[in-house]
Parts: C-alpha cells; sequence; structure tokens
C-alpha cells in the first residue's frame, strides 16, 4: 500500500507563458494547488490574472500560443505533461479528468442533432462499434440527473436557450464519470436564474457521485461562494491565498483578497447597502513585465520594502490558510 | 422635484421574418417618471427590453407608439444637438466606443461641437482638465494616449467625464459596469453616485445585476418581456418585493455571505 496520500490534483510549481510577436507573457508564473476528492476548489482572480491560463494548463491541451514552461500536474499521481499524449488522450482526458473551456456551450454543432453529437464523442472517446439505442438511453438517463429532458436530445442547438446548451456541454463532458471536472466561468454568459440552474446541475452531479471533485474558475466570488470548499485568489499569474471558502470571504488576510472582497457588490434581501465599496487604485500588473517580488506591491496599501525586493512564499499561516504576502 | 424625463405608454415593435410578417414586442407600455437627481435602475433579465427602451430615450430608434417628454417639451421635437448636450450615454464596452487611431483627448473634445457657439481650444482645455480633476482623474496620466494605453475602468472613466463637460442633466448608462472587474467596478458605480450628489446628474442605470441595481438606485424598474412587472423605491422593492417573477430573480441572485441550500 502506498502510505503517501495522492492527491486528485496536485500541480506544482507550473508555469506558463504566452509566446508571440508581442514578447513573453508570464500568465501563470510558479503556482501550486492541490484537490482532494470530494472537493470543490474555486479559483477567482480579475481578467488577466491568469485563472483561465490556468486551467488550459490543467487540461493538458494548452491553446498554440500558450507554452507549458516548467513545473507539474499530477492527476491521480500521473503527471500529464510526461505520459504518451496517446495514453493521456485515451486513458485519462474525459476518463479520470475533464475540463470545460470557456464559452463552451457555443461549440455544439450547429448542423447536428445533440443526440449525433453524443454519438460521436462516444465513439471517438471508446474507439467501438456502440448501438444507437443503448448510447441515447445512457445519454438520456445522464442528461435527465442534470435536470434537462430526455428531449433535448432530438434537439439542435439553436434550439436550446444557454443554459440547456451550458448544461449538455457539462453532460457530454461527464459522461464518462471523470473524476475532476475542471470547468471555466461556466455561468458568465448566462442570467441569474440560469446560473442557479447550472450551479445546481453541478452540484447534484457532484451528489450523484458522477464527478468527485470540480476546479471552478469564475470572476465573481459571489458565485464560488455558493457551491466551493476551498478557494484560491490568484492576483498577477500566482496564487495569492488558498483557504476555505467561508474563511476567504469572513476572514481574507492578504491584502488583496481584503480589497476585492470590499469591492464586490452584493444583494441583500434584508437592508439597504448605501455606499461603502472600495475600489483598488491602479491598474492589474501587465504580465509581460511584471512588477519585481509580491506582484501586488504597486497597488498594496500595507506595502514595505521587503515586498519590493523579496517575493513571499505562499506558506500556511494557520490551520488550511496558505497566504503569500510577507504581512504574515 | 421637477420631472427631468416621462415617458408615456413607450412601446416598440420590431418586424422581422422572411416576408416582414413576424411582429416582436420587445416593449410593451412602458411608463416612467424621472425626477431630476434621481438614479433609476432599469433591472431586466436578458432579452428584456431594457435596451430598447434606452435607445428610445436616446432618439436612435423612433417609438412605434407613445411618447417621451423631456424637460417638458417632446424629445422629438428638439434639435438633435441640443437634445444630445443634455442627454448622454455611457456605454457597455469601453473599448468599441473610442475609435483606436485618435487619441482619447478627441472624445472629450468632441462634445464641445454640440454647442452652439463652441469655446476656444484654450477655454476647451480647462475645461477638460478641470473636470477630469473633480472626477478623481489626473489628465497629465490620460491626455494624450491611445485608447489601448489605458484600462477599461479609466476609458469608462472618460466616458462618464462628457457628460459633465457639457453639464448634461440625464445621463443613460447602459450596462455601464458589466464588463469590468470588480475592482474598477466599485469605482464606477461610486462615481456616479457621486454624479448625483454632486453635480444633481439623472442616470438611468440599465442593468440585469441585481445588486449593482441596489447598490446605485433610488427607485427601481423591473422589466419582463418588455413590459414593467414592479416598479417602486428601491428600498421597498429590493426587500419586500411584490411580483413572483421579481421574488423569483431576487432568490436566485448569489449573496456574498449566505450560500444556497440545495
Amino acid at each position: 500500500m502506498i502510505s503517501k496520500t495522492i492527491h486528485l490534483l496536485e500541480i506544482k510549481d507550473l508555469r506558463g507563458y504566452y509566446r508571440g510577436i508581442f514578447g513573453v507573457v508570464r500568465a501563470v508564473d510558479g503556482v501550486s494547488l492541490t484537490a482532494d476528492c470530494g472537493e470543490v476548489v474555486g479559483i477567482v482572480g480579475e481578467s488577466g490574472c491568469g485563472k483561465s491560463t490556468l486551467a488550459q494548463l490543467c487540461s493538458g491541451s494548452p491553446s498554440p500560443l500558450l507554452h507549458y514552461e516548467s513545473g507539474k500536474i499530477l492527476v491521480n499521481g500521473v503527471d500529464i505533461y510526461k505520459i504518451d499524449p496517446e495514453v493521456f488522450r485515451t486513458e485519462v482526458k474525459c476518463q479520470i479528468m475533464s475540463y470545460i473551456p470557456q464559452a463552451s456551450m457555443d461549440s455544439l454543432n450547429p448542423v447536428k442533432r445533440v443526440r449525433d453529437f453524443i454519438m460521436d464523442v462516444m465513439i471517438e472517446r471508446t474507439g467501438q462499434k456502440l448501438s444507437k439505442s443503448e448510447v441515447f438511453k445512457t445519454a438520456g438517463d445522464h442528461l435527465e440527473k442534470l435536470g434537462l429532458d430526455r428531449g433535448v436530445l432530438d434537439r439542435y442547438p439553436h434550439e436550446l436557450s444557454g443554459g440547456m446548451k451550458q448544461r449538455v456541454v457539462i453532460g457530454i463532458s461527464t459522461l464518462f464519470h471523470p473524476k475532476l471536472l475542471t470547468i471555466d466561468e461556466p455561468t458568465s454568459a448566462l442570467d441569474v436564474t440560469t446560473q442557479k440552474l447550472v450551479i445546481k446541475s453541478l452540484v447534484n452531479l457532484k451528489k450523484a457521485g458522477i464527478i468527485e471533485s470540480l476546479l471552478f474558475i469564475s470572476h465573481d466570488i459571489t458565485v464560488l461562494g455558493q457551491l466551493c470548499d476551498r478557494c484560491a485568489v490568484m492576483y498577477g499569474g500566482k496564487i495569492v491565498e488558498v483557504d476555505t471558502m467561508d474563511d476567504t470571504l469572513n476572514n481574507p488576510l492578504h491584502p488583496y483578497t481584503q480589497a476585492l472582497i470590499s469591492s464586490v457588490v452584493s444583494y441583500d434581501p434584508e437592508k439597504m447597502v448605501k455606499g461603502g465599496l472600495k475600489s483598488i487604485p491602479g491598474a492589474p500588473p501587465d504580465l509581460r513585465d511584471p512588477p519585481p517580488a509580491c506582484r501586488f506591491h504597486p497597488r498594496c496599501e500595507y506595502a514595505m520594502d521587503i515586498c519590493q525586493t523579496k517575493e513571499p512564499p505562499l506558506e500556511a499561516v494557520k490551520d488550511g490558510s496558505e497566504v503569500a504576502c510577507w504581512l504574515y | 422635484m421637477e420631472t427631468i424625463l416621462h415617458c408615456e405608454n413607450l412601446t416598440k415593435i420590431f418586424i422581422s421574418g422572411l416576408i416582414r410578417t413576424k411582429p416582436i414586442v420587445a416593449v410593451k407600455n412602458v411608463t416612467l417618471d424621472m425626477k431630476k437627481g434621481e438614479i433609476i435602475a432599469l433591472v431586466g433579465q436578458s432579452g428584456s427590453g431594457k435596451t430598447t427602451v434606452a435607445k428610445m430615450i436616446l432618439r436612435l430608434i423612433k417609438p412605434t407608439s407613445g411618447q417621451i417628454i423631456f424637460n417638458g417639451k417632446n424629445a422629438l421635437s428638439y434639435d438633435k444637438r441640443e437634445y444630445y448636450r443634455r442627454i448622454q450615454a455611457i456605454v457597455q464596452d469601453p473599448y468599441s466606443a473610442y475609435n483606436p487611431f485618435y487619441k482619447v483627448d478627441r472624445v472629450l473634445e468632441e462634445v464641445f461641437n454640440l454647442y452652439e457657439n463652441n469655446p476656444s481650444p484654450d477655454e476647451r482645455k480647462k475645461i477638460i482638465h478641470s473636470t477630469l480633476e473633480r472626477i478623481g482623474i489626473n489628465p497629465e496620466e490620460i491626455l494624450g494616449r491611445y485608447p489601448h494605453q489605458l484600462s477599461g475602468g479609466q476609458l469608462q472613466r472618460l466616458l462618464i467625464a462628457r457628460p459633465l463637460i457639457i453639464n448634461s442633466e440625464l445621463v443613460v448608462a447602459d450596462e455601464a459596469t458589466s464588463m469590468l472587474d470588480a475592482s474598477t467596478r466599485a469605482g464606477i458605480l461610486n462615481l456616479l453616485l457621486s454624479l448625483k450628489e454632486n453635480e444633481r446628474i439623472s442616470v438611468l442605470f440599465i442593468t440585469h445585476d441585481i445588486a449593482q441595481a441596489q447598490y446605485i438606485s433610488d427607485r427601481v424598474l423591473m422589466m419582463q418581456n418588455g413590459e414593467v412587472i414592479e416598479q417602486g423605491p428601491s428600498d421597498r422593492v429590493f426587500i419586500h418585493p411584490s411580483n413572483p417573477y421579481t421574488k423569483e430573480l431576487f432568490d436566485s441572485v448569489p449573496q456574498l455571505r449566505k450560500k444556497w441550500k440545495f
């Protein structure tokens, strides 16, 4: 028996840069994160902080300009950048981990019915000839777990609403019961009521045991708060704080997290809140030429001398909380 | 308080379809009353007709029926230049509101053309500088730059400076903060609030985000399928909604420190 517990997802000092005529963009620069079985981990940050890049790197097939530089991504103990790509494609993708990119609800084939699309996916993934009726039955059952009607299978994508399309996409990527589902901004283009339905179906998937863990990426910390157990806050290509969701919301440690939370507009059904929101002065760093040492120091109100010269490591400060700041 | 804008039974029907046979009722009998120095939030999900209302108020499309009375006069009877001097719009995407080939100064200087007698270039510069300083922008940092050199929040602030430069009375902000990050969004919302407090500018704030509407508005109109289904003072509507759809909508809004029960 292996005595050391294996994390479902373990990211170690991961670096991924965009290389093009515009120079080198250090979008993910030394990120470490773990996700265990049964955990919902959220990644939050503002636009350009590298959260989608991190998700792409985790998917194992980054877009052409994005280059995996160094570090490790271990899924179930297997380094996905070391193993044979063919093994990775057939045995890891969809079976152990699945990735739903941003705006993926528009990726359904417009001239194919949902059922034919699913058929294609099944044949491509299993490499076997499957009986249509059997596939449609399992697919129908699967979509019902997501709160969709079986009739969706016979529809074309344009006949479905945004929320339904998003759930169909979630359904397709979880057909093979992956242990880990990475999902990037699934609700950003949706209305609040559909957003709630999509999140509900994700939670149901986990309850039904179809997926074990979820890596949920969003810019909206109020949405993350609804379903995440743990939350990682990203800023300028680095993780600045990892904590339980409740602690992140109620007791943020890193100055950036504090500022982020005090700038979030939240609906309160009990009383009217007027004023009191604070914006963060300055602009997010240009990741082609990020500020030295702590990347938040030009905008930080607690900045000290050491912040400009030495980079703070992401260290545990109290039980479960990790923060990259010299204040702690 | 004096009424600045009054919309009476505003209706817009778009005709579409292959042989123009399919009418789409985008806005139906919307009546709204806006006082000077008031922020009204127009809230609804996508496709509820919010933007169509804004476009009609901005005279970008003609209403099928109904009237828009601005400062006691029918909006359509105004001279276009005068109308746009008094009503200004802020749009969702600050990046597409600027011409990438010109410096951002142009956007600010263009508004002077709405005056009958143009101020001299020196005067213009002075007005622009003082206005920018008033809303907390350092003119040195921004003027003379191109749009791509500035962040979304800075560009949006410059658009908000426009109505201030020409002393507009009403600002129509159509999803003005939807594309911004949380930290910049808070700044823009506070800026709009200060416009109301300090300059008594009325703002028609159109949004799908209930949290933002609650934060900023004095009065709120909830729209669904082109109709106003509930309206009233914000402290009533947001705390005690009466319409079932409004209630359902508010229930789905994620709250910062309260978890949904699944």
